[in-house]
């Protein structure tokens, strides 16, 4: 089965991502393809590069970026709610005059046709939010 | 900045909003999202529930909190295509509101429907 993803609720704060990123292992380890994650809201935070968990906690973002390395999942970042929160890519740091950016390896950042070409696309679209 | 899809897959979908205009950012994330997803063409319901009923409500003003107030793009719904609003008789009545207090016409559904609406939807997208 084709599978895509809504995560609406950032990491650490919010189980939605760990849980997210748990069914999306599951179903790969279980020969399903997992099309797309699209990141919304405070999901978007997923997508940084810049957070330095303690060490003997979990690695939110990295987990994602390997799974996109090593599965081929399609990691999108809501460009309206990144441009909220400082979630930047080269393109929008030129667009916006930033001095930086911080999306991490295996994310891109796309508007939220993204999210609706996945649920046409997929034959689920599964959400973890509250 | 979004291309018209040109997939020809046309999908039932179903945006449940079920939380307050403002104190979370998820009501307006969702009307966004409905615009966005309008150039798609797909055959699109929105339902109303619990506290998701006060985005339809009249004369809403935001002035003090200064925030957007986007209560008037529910009124523009028709013009992308989006014309069946569902609203949770109950969640309106346990408020204390009428269909009279709202800013669009929208068809009742009894709590016990609820259910059998969703059933008949490919995609469910939940705000």
């Amino acid at each position: 089965m084709k599978f895509s993803i809504l995560v609406n609720e950032g990491p650490y704060q919010h189980q939605a991502s760990d849980s997210a990123y748990q069914f999306a292992k599951a179903a790969l380890e279980s020969g399903h393809e997992v099309q797309r994650v699209f990141f919304y809201h405070d999901g978007v935070n997923n997508g940084t590069n810049l957070t330095t968990p303690p060490q003997d906690d979990r690695h939110i973002q990295k987990r994602w970026s390997e799974m996109a390395e090593s599965n081929k999942v399609d990691l999108v970042l809501c460009v309206a709610a990144c441009q909220r929160r400082g979630i930047v890519d080269e393109g929008e740091r030129d667009r916006n005059k930033k001095d930086a950016t911080n999306v991490a390896d295996g994310f891109r950042i796309s508007g939220l046709g993204q999210l609706i070409e996945a649920a046409i696309e997929s034959d689920r679209l599964v959400t973890f939010g509250d | 900045m979004e291309e018209e899809y040109a997939g020809g897959v046309e999908k039932k979908f179903i945006y449940i909003n079920r939380r307050a205009p403002h104190g979370t950012v998820y009501a307006l994330e969702s009307l966004e999202t409905v615009l966005i997803g309008a150039a798609f063409d797909q055959d699109v319901s929105m339902l109303f529930i619990d506290d998701g009923v006060y985005q339809l409500k009249k004369d809403q003003s935001t002035d003090s909190i200064e925030f957007k107030n986007f209560s008037k793009a529910f009124r523009a719904l028709e013009m992308y295509d989006v014309e069946k609003l569902f609203v949770e008789a109950e969640s309106l009545q346990e408020r204390g509101l009428s269909e009279d207090d709202l800013l669009v016409d929208v068809e009742l559904v009894k709590r016990g429907e609820v259910k059998d609406l969703i059933d008949q939807q490919d995609v469910v997208l939940s705000f």
